[in-house]
């Protein structure tokens, strides 16, 4: 009896740490496919055979198949850290050579979850500072090093915006409309200010700082992969950010050109 | 500007921008070179097939072919998740200009060109996606004999 017991706590715990795992991954924008891998590895390397597991981008389902347990989980914000998704699978696999027991698994995650890994923001910025110019000349073809350090500070500044805009709202896509039409009030004032400068290129560049193309990408991977239901919802997602960028910058573009 | 200029530019601004995009989306710091020479090959590979008049479909599938099969051997060497590779890898691919330009045509009213633009995107995406897929399968198909023989080993 009391041998029970401790075996059914043992996979309630087995439970718990495959769903923890499982929401860090879908947290940090892996692949569906990835993340089912992940927790079903667990479950095996912990001794518990027979493991389902349903994963959609807003919640997990699992169940342990020979053991009555069943237990639902959400995920209630979605950005991309890939960092996390590869600490989360380095944790999976030294649990998988024996490196590491159930109980360290456990504690490793909650270290994980509670303190992201994450490059400092000026970093992040400098990143968006590189990323605009950059892929604005790649885009462009026409290696017009006018527009390159407009580029560079419309795309950073806007980038830092953003990232400040996130931190106070929970209102998805909010963010990127705003930042998008301050992106095209800025570049607009810009290109009065300095005539030579083409309002189009900055706009290309400091726009891909935002551009769904991760959302895209792994929406595809789930689709053609057999997730259907969560490739139909990434891909909503990133119509709707999409959406919002175009709506922003075409806001923007309406008022000012009225105006001058 | 000379060809060859032209070339060195396009490598390194899409290394450079890979390794931007990297910064931004965290990836791991052991990832973030290797990140960047995916990138720069699989965009210099889609320009050159451009510039030979492959087309839009087949060079971005050839890119992001590029781009996967680079992933599938580089997360082999780190030991990371192919994702990691892939995502800022794919950047320079980003149907960016089709994208923005279409939002333009709208906001100036122009329906149709919208339309037409909207429908690049599309097919764009679509090779980008068909490219990563192949990669998969010719990475499936060259890793099995290696698993199944490690495989055996394990059972004996």
């Amino acid at each position: 009896m009391d041998k029970e017991r401790v075996s059914q706590d043992y996979v309630a715990e087995v439970l718990d740490t495959c769903l923890k795992a499982g929401r860090l991954m879908i947290e940090g924008g892996s692949e569906t496919y990835r993340v089912e891998d992940t927790m079903m590895r667990i479950a095996r390397n912990a001794g518990i055979a027979g493991a389902r597991c349903f994963t959609t981008p807003t919640g997990i389902f699992m169940s342990l198949g020979e053991h009555s347990y069943t237990q639902v989980t959400q995920v209630k914000k979605r950005n991309i850290n890939l960092e996390l998704v590869d600490r989360v699978n380095e944790l999976s696999r030294e649990f998988a050579a024996k490196e590491i027991t159930l109980k360290e698994l456990q504690e490793r995650l909650k270290q994980v979850s509670i303190s992201i890994p994450d490059f400092p923001i000026w970093l992040q910025i400098i990143g968006a500072a590189i990323l605009s110019p950059t892929l604005m000349v790649l885009f462009m073809d026409d290696y017009d090093w006018i527009d390159f350090p407009a580029a560079a500070v419309i795309g950073g500044v806007s980038y830092a915006l953003y990232l400040a805009i996130k931190r106070y709202t929970n209102i998805r896509f909010l963010a990127e409309m705003v930042t998008a039409i301050f992106m095209g009030i800025i570049t607009i004032l810009t290109c009065k200010i300095f005539p030579k400068l083409v309002v189009d290129n900055i706009l290309i560049g400091s726009l891909m700082t935002l551009v769904p193309g991760v959302a895209i990408t792994n929406a595809l991977r789930d689709l053609f992969g057999g997730d259907l239901l969560s490739g139909m919802a990434r891909t909503t997602e990133a119509i709707l950010t999409a959406i919002a960028l175009g709506g922003g910058i075409g806001i923007a573009i309406k008022l000012l050109w009225g105006v001058m | 500007m000379p060809f060859w200029l032209e070339i060195i530019i396009n490598i390194v601004f899409a290394w450079l921008a890979s390794v931007g995009f990297g910064l931004i989306i965290n990836v791991p710091h052991r990832a973030l070179f290797l990140c960047g020479i995916s990138g720069s090959a699989g965009w210099i590979l889609y320009w050159l097939a451009n510039r030979i008049g492959v087309g839009r479909l087949g060079s971005n599938l050839l890119g992001a072919l590029c781009v996967g099969i680079l992933g599938l051997v580089f997360a082999r060497i780190k030991k990371c998740p192919v994702t990691v590779f892939n995502i800022p890898g794919v950047v320079p691919l980003v149907p960016g200009v089709p994208a923005y330009q279409a939002v333009r045509a709208m906001v100036e009213g122009q329906l149709s060109d919208a339309e037409d633009l909207i429908l690049r995107v599309a097919i764009v995406t679509i090779a980008i996606a068909m490219g990563f897929m192949l990669a998969q399968l010719i990475g499936e198909i060259f890793f099995k004999k290696r698993q199944n023989r490690k495989n055996k080993k394990n059972l004996v």
